[in-house]
């Protein structure tokens, strides 16, 4: 078994250092055909052919040297339209375009022998992954926390320092640098285009890798907490809905000429579903347009405070979402690491509905510009709030240090202290839901492990020992605190909202001298 | 302003300082030489296994306190003079109270073996233990636990994560065979092997032998037999912590001893906790009580007293819990080791797994009670109505879904269980609550299948 789970370990590493490896054996030559295949329109094209002579069929050895060639030329280009005020001409698709051209001028293995690079790093990587996963936590099954806070990596140690770098690294790569990796996008074409029809971009990239995560991780979380069977239900619930809702089906759509988004993603976490292109998008394809826009709107009006009115939020943050499938999965291992302290409460409710009303007023100012045509509201232009939510929420918050910070700020920072769904989830299983998570009478002995095993920061111990049955907007309901509690104090119900929050008694149940006074 | 001051900052020690805060504006002090702020002492053996750090065990932020307006002394109290009303600390300070409440916990018991104080053997109670355990178990390979309870099977769990060669000795034939009837011991014996831990059964320590350096190189038991051991743990019980109170006016006897009121023979003196023990105690129970339940309960009776609504101490339907390695232990009423004349015991155990239900009803009245599970949780309230409205056992039976209290998705038991009633007792009863949650029913149904 232990000599299994090494082998593993050392296939993901072979796996993974191919995988860096890639991004550094390649001589990369831009020809004029990749030019026409990737400009915008033939205008576009002619122009770009006529600055990059210099460049093209010249075969570069530095990737950095090949990237900063055609960037200066694009540049200069742009400084000389913005002169001249020649707004319609500006290449706004740059980072693109740089992007398309790398990936399709690289020269050398990633490009002859693709399918060979391919299983060398995502096959020998994802299958050291799995048989790692699938043979760790052998021996009972029960709780497997043993050594969590003397590790190097899940505890802030040198190790998870070296691993969040890396994560924020690659999310500033992904976002505004993904020309860098585009080789990683050339090795997933056959699997993209076969999906969609289309090369990979390096948003299939990251769906690919999400994806790979998830389900890997995934494996281990179940076999992690095999002996309970809300762990492992919920867990095939977001793998399940990962790979099919998030991952495949768009691709699918696509291939049709259909809108290609995730339907389960829930408007204000899918903060462009108001944006004009996507309303027009969803307006092109009749009938089925139509319905994915009444799908999205009505999730968002009826589904979100329906089910969790039934339910509480973990329907979504912990059965169903990308962002709760990435961070129960990948982020099982630093969960420990949320901050319980009562500051990070009040931090996280400043947060968490300052991003929300941000959401709000963005859509408001979207919809109101899309309707009147005028694209300033309240004196502010509606493309820059955009842009300014989409670099600060979308890009920096949800991805930098939502993932990238899972090794520090624990695997929920985004989910707990950003995200405008969760949020509105929140509010809802607050104020009205069946959900609560009920605390067994007077067993609690107050050792902590809920509270420290909480991924929302929640300190659960607080309300057990009172006996108070715990009702937070924050909790996604994973189900943690009950499984690690010693003791059978907390389970997760949904009950008549009467006696929800049932805090009138302040003794410990089974204490009948003060129970009695208390009753009269 | 009255000064009401705690020796002790356990859950006795801070229960009363925190009732007493929301009964009155008296000021408050906790002394504890231990540790400067209130911990879970369940939770110690989870620090030493790495689940969680000193500060995860801490109910309580530490600004709680002074938000609270609870003063906290560290020190050591080292005597109390009763007819003055003021208590000597170590560091020669003197602490003036008007009120005292004694809650100084326990401490291991040592039977007086030959070399029981060499170094490597220990006790496991306190943070110094803990503390000494991590400095002991730098030079253990093997270790030999001496008794048959709790702390022993946590010591033993916390010294495998170490990869430590534990071999526990039992006085009994099987494991808390004091406590436990026969099936719930093998169960738990059983589940303790398997995590590799050597039982020794019917073994008792004879002396623990020197290496000629002062520590511990090996013990001897009873019978004669040697077994090499770096580490001795000694999880025999504990006994009230009371020995600075021998030359003070207090009256002690094993414990502090107190009336049903909490107060020993001094009127403004209480003791509340494991160091407390009733000159009879108000209901069938032994008259000292080392439980974390008994101890809140404990702080929370004496608080009321104190701040004017005289109250009894009157502790309702026992109840207790415990981990042994991955099984979880509940108990309600009594489950005695040994049933009673009265007694008429049903025991469910579902096949090859560590799931049991035992329940204990009265012969002739048919009067539930007590229960014991094991990797099942239920219900504390329905426990506790059944037991105190002393429920007949068929409708418990019937019935026992409502006080399932297992996770989501979790197979329910209830039909095998009332299944197996109806066959051992002749007769024919349906099952009238399922666990709650019907989809999760249903899911579970299909999962289980």
């Amino acid at each position: 078994m232990k000599i299994i789970q090494r082998i593993g370990l050392f296939l993901f590493a072979i796996g993974f250092i191919a995988f860096i490896g890639s991004l550094f054996i390649s001589s990369y030559t831009l020809t004029q055909e990749t030019i026409i295949n990737n400009a915008q329109s033939k205008a576009q094209a002619t122009i770009l052919t006529e600055v990059l002579a210099e460049v093209v069929n010249h075969n570069y050895t530095s990737k950095w040297a090949f990237v900063s060639a055609i960037n200066n030329e694009i540049e200069t280009l742009n400084t000389a339209y913005r002169e001249n005020q020649e707004w319609d001409k500006v290449i706004y698709n740059q980072k693109e375009l740089l992007f398309y051209f790398t990936k399709n001028s690289t020269v050398g293995p990633i490009k002859s022998k693709g399918t060979l690079w391919f299983l060398l790093t995502f096959g020998v990587g994802i299958l050291g992954a799995v048989l790692t996963n699938l043979f760790s936590y052998i021996g009972h099954a029960g709780i497997k926390n043993n050594g969590i806070f003397f590790s190097k990596w899940k505890s802030r140690g040198w190790i998870g320092m070296i691993l969040g770098g890396f994560l924020i690294l690659f999310y500033i790569l992904l976002y505004w640098f993904p020309m860098y990796i585009a080789e990683w996008a050339l090795m997933l074409d056959p699997l993209s285009k076969s999906l969609s029809g289309n090369p990979a971009s390096q948003w299939f990239l990251y769906g690919f890798l999400y994806t790979v995560a998830i389900i890997t991780m995934g494996i281990r979380f179940i076999k992690k907490y095999r002996h309970n069977k809300y762990q492992v239900v919920r867990t095939i619930s977001v793998m399940f809905f990962q790979t099919s809702f998030a991952f495949i089906i768009p691709d699918i759509l696509a291939r049709l000429n259909l809108p290609a988004y995730d339907l389960k993603n829930i408007f204000p976490l899918d903060y462009t579903l108001f944006f004009e292109w996507r309303l027009d998008e969803y307006l092109a394809n009749g009938f089925i347009g139509y319905f994915m826009l009444f799908w999205s709107i009505s999730l968002f009006l009826i589904g979100v405070p329906l089910i969790t009115y039934f339910y509480g939020k973990r329907w979504y943050c912990s059965w169903v979402c990308g962002c709760g499938g990435l961070a129960e999965t990948a982020g099982d291992e630093f969960r420990h690491l949320s901050d319980k302290s009562l500051k990070a409460w009040r931090l996280e409710r400043f947060t968490i509905h300052t991003v929300l009303v941000f959401a709000i007023f963005m859509t408001v100012a979207v919809i109101y510009a899309y309707i009147t045509g005028d694209n300033h509201f309240l004196g502010m232009d509606t493309y820059k709030i955009r842009e300014w939510y989409g670099f600060a929420i979308g890009s920096v918050f949800a991805g930098v240090v939502g993932t990238g910070f899972y090794p520090i700020l624990g695997n929920r920072a985004w989910c707990r202290f950003g995200c405008p769904l969760a949020a509105y989830l929140g509010l809802v299983q607050r104020f009205k839901s069946r959900f609560r998570i009920t605390t067994n009478g007077g067993q609690c002995i107050s050792c902590g492990n809920c509270s420290t095993y909480c991924e929302m920061g929640i300190d659960v111990k607080w309300y057990a020992q009172r006996g108070q049955n715990i009702v937070r907007s924050s909790c996604v309901g994973c189900g943690i605190c009950s499984a690690v509690c010693p003791r059978g104090v907390l389970k997760l119900e949904n009950g008549a909202e009467e006696g929800r929050f049932n805090d009138e008694s302040i003794f410990t149940f089974g204490n009948d001298g003060v129970r009695l006074r208390d009753d009269l | 302003m009255r000064h009401i001051v705690i020796i002790g900052n356990g859950i006795s020690g801070v229960t009363a300082a925190r009732h007493l805060r929301k009964q009155s504006d008296f000021k408050i002090t906790i002394i504890s030489g231990e540790t400067e702020h209130f911990f879970s002492r369940t939770a110690l053996m989870y620090v030493f296994m790495g689940h969680m750090r000193y500060e995860n065990i801490k109910p309580y932020e530490d600004e709680f306190w002074e938000k609270n307006r609870i003063d906290l002394i560290f020190g050591w109290v080292e005597k109390v003079d009763a007819s003055a009303s003021e208590l000597k600390l170590a560091d020669g300070s003197i602490v003036k109270y008007d009120e005292l409440i004694i809650a100084t916990g326990s401490v291991p018991n040592k039977f007086g073996w030959k070399g029981q104080d060499l170094i490597g053997v220990q006790g496991l109670y306190s943070w110094q233990d803990l503390e000494l355990l991590e400095e002991n178990v730098k030079r253990t390979e093997r270790a030999v636990i001496v008794g048959g309870g709790l702390i022993g099977v946590e010591l033993a769990e916390m010294l495998k994560t170490r990869n430590i060669e534990v071999t526990f000795l039992v006085r009994e034939g099987r494991f808390w065979g004091g406590i436990l009837p026969k099936e719930e011991g093998q169960l738990i014996s059983d589940h303790i092997q398997s995590n590799g831990v050597n039982i020794e059964f019917n073994t008792e320590l004879e002396e623990v032998i020197d290496d000629g350096k002062g520590q511990v190189k090996a013990i001897k038991t009873k019978d004669g037999r040697i077994i090499q051991c770096e580490l001795l743990g000694l999880t025999v019980g504990v006994h009230p912590n009371v020995s600075f109170l021998k030359d003070s006016e207090i009256k002690i006897n094993k414990g502090v001893l107190v009336d049903h009121f909490l107060r020993t023979n001094i009127s403004n003196v209480y003791a509340i906790g494991d160091c407390a023990e009733f000159y009879r105690h108000p209901t069938d129970r032994k008259n000292i009580e080392q439980v974390w339940y008994t101890g809140k309960m404990m702080g929370e009776t004496v608080a009321q007293t104190i701040s004017g609504n005289e109250t009894a101490y009157q502790p309702g339907v026992w109840f207790n819990s415990a981990k042994f390695f991955e099984i979880e232990y509940q108990t309600y009423g009594w489950v005695w080791n040994k049933p009673k004349e009265n007694e008429t015991v049903f025991c469910w155990q579902q096949k090859g797994k560590d799931r049991m239900v035992k329940l204990v009803f009265d012969k002739n009245t048919n009067a539930l009670l007590g229960i014991n599970t094991f990797g099942i949780r239920l219900r504390h309230e329905v426990c506790n109505a059944w037991i105190e409205n002393r429920t007949s056992i068929d409708t418990v039976i019937q019935n026992f879904g409502g006080a399932n209290f297992d996770p989501e998705f979790f197979a329910p038991f209830e039909q095998e269980l009332l299944d197996q009633y109806n066959q051992q007792f002749n007769k024919n009863l349906v099952l009238k609550m399922k666990k709650s949650g019907r989809i999760a029913n249903l899911l579970s149904k299909i999962l289980n299948s």
